[in-house]
């Protein structure tokens, strides 16, 4: 499958596909998350939890129904055997922990597992909206973004300079260079994506991170 | 008790400064009828809080635009650029609140609390100003109820009685802004006498609604 990827975005998809379960409950950020259940295989199916209010979300499915839309206000679809809910119920399966995953979008992550995603102060200011809750709730925080920013910086640092959205809250981090995860001891590297060394990481990485000794 | 209301009755609910909550999730779910009410009305410099402050033409978004808001409680505004434009301008105070916790804090309004403790914001700049209490070695931020003078709801389909029943995900903030304001008005899309609603299948009791408006103006 790794060859008919075409872009760091779809690699990082496909590599956090391989972290869901069958039957785990899911929640995508919108943008590049999204991409993700494309690349599960055939025999997991995860339930799809949409903040705004049910779980079981699933592609447009026939005419457009103005009731119905994902986090991100666009038509979107439900499948069979899915259930709706007040903001207060969807809150309590984020929060309460009843959310298995959730995969988010990062604009700095740190080796403290500290994320920054909300705002860029003088510039952005959108809201948090349901990312914090997500981030301090669901069982397995994992980012998934471009390495480096559009001016060609780090995004994995050793301390966020932005707001953040969670404190100490990211398990694993995965961009179309490598894959670490974030534990007691620090920002541990456990992979390397296809046709990039390690050498190359560490030069864009800001952060200081250990290495799995099954890289090398 | 008729709780079938017009355009007329509702104007003569609203006043200026008035704190008014509004069903929604970028405009799915809000009463669109009554935010037009409102801008008929001339209603101004009232305190929204709303999920979000939708997009520019849909949801609650026209009432910034109309700058009938001097304050909005909120978890996004990203979607309408004019919110952002008049909170860097100084025009419009903007309080950024976590979905889950705005969604909490509309609960506790509603049913009696003083407040709730969420773990999510510490850390944060949420957590600012805010009181932080340790329960068995975790912190928690005092987060305060928020009530409303008016609410103003979207459901699908009420009986007479004001029995609720909401349509797909235009449930969200809807059920709890039903008891957390003094008063209770709702746009419905459909009317039906009272009995003909499965007491099993009502999802918002029809006490904790004063005023009915039946889409379209009947």
């Amino acid at each position: 499958m790794i060859n008919t990827l075409i872009n760091p975005k779809q690699i990082i998809a496909a590599r956090v596909a391989k972290e869901l379960k069958d039957g785990d409950v899911v929640n995508l950020g919108i943008g590049l998350p999204t991409m993700v259940p494309n690349f599960l295989p055939a025999d997991v199916n995860v339930i799809l939890q949409s903040e705004n209010g049910y779980i079981g979300l699933g592609p447009l499915d026939g005419d457009i129904d103005p009731d119905l839309v994902n986090a991100g206000g666009q038509p979107a679809g439900i499948i069979r055997g899915g259930a709706f809910f007040d903001s207060l119920f969807s809150f309590e399966l984020i929060r309460g922990g009843h959310v298995d995953v959730t995969v988010l979008g990062g604009l700095e992550v740190d080796v403290h597992g500290n994320l920054a995603n909300w705002m860029v102060p003088g510039k952005m200011v959108p809201g948090m909206g349901g990312a914090m809750d997500l981030v301090t709730g669901a069982k397995k925080v994992i980012v998934a973004m471009e390495h480096m920013a559009k001016s060609g910086s780090s995004k994995i640092l050793q301390q966020c300079r932005l707001p953040l959205t969670g404190k100490g809250v990211v398990d694993m981090i995965v961009t179309e260079l490598a894959v670490f995860r974030v534990t007691e001891e620090g920002l541990i590297i456990e992979e390397l994506q296809e046709g990039v060394d390690l050498e190359t990481v560490k030069e864009k990485t800001e952060a200081v991170f250990k290495i799995n000794p099954s890289i090398k | 008790m008729n709780k079938i209301t017009s355009m007329e009755e509702i104007s003569s609910i609203l006043t200026d400064g008035m704190t008014i909550m509004a069903g929604g999730f970028m405009g799915v779910g809000t009463p669109q009828e009554l935010v037009t009410a409102m801008l008929e009305s001339g209603v101004k410099d009232i305190t929204l809080i709303a999920n979000d402050t939708a997009f520019t033409g849909t949801g609650v978004g026209p009432l910034i635009v109309n700058r009938r808001v001097k304050k909005v409680i909120a978890s996004h505004i990203g979607t309408n650029p004019e919110t952002g434009k008049q909170m860097i301008a100084g025009e419009l105070d903007v309080e950024l609140v976590p979905q889950g916790t705005l969604a909490e804090r509309v609960r506790a309004g509603g049913s009696g609390l003083g407040g709730v403790l969420t773990p999510t914001g510490v850390g944060t700049v949420v957590e600012e100003g805010k009181e932080k209490i340790t329960v068995d070695g975790r912190e928690y931020l005092l987060e305060k109820p928020l009530r409303a003078e008016v609410a103003l709801l979207k459901a699908y389909k009420a009986d007479k009685a004001g029995n609720l029943i909401y349509h797909r995900s235009a449930r969200n903030f809807n059920p709890l802004m039903a008891l957390a304001a003094d008063t209770v008005i709702v746009q419905v899309e459909k009317i039906v006498e009272i009995g003909e609603i499965d007491p099993d299948e009502v999802m918002t009791p029809g006490i904790l609604v004063d005023k009915i408006f039946v889409q379209g103006g009947c």
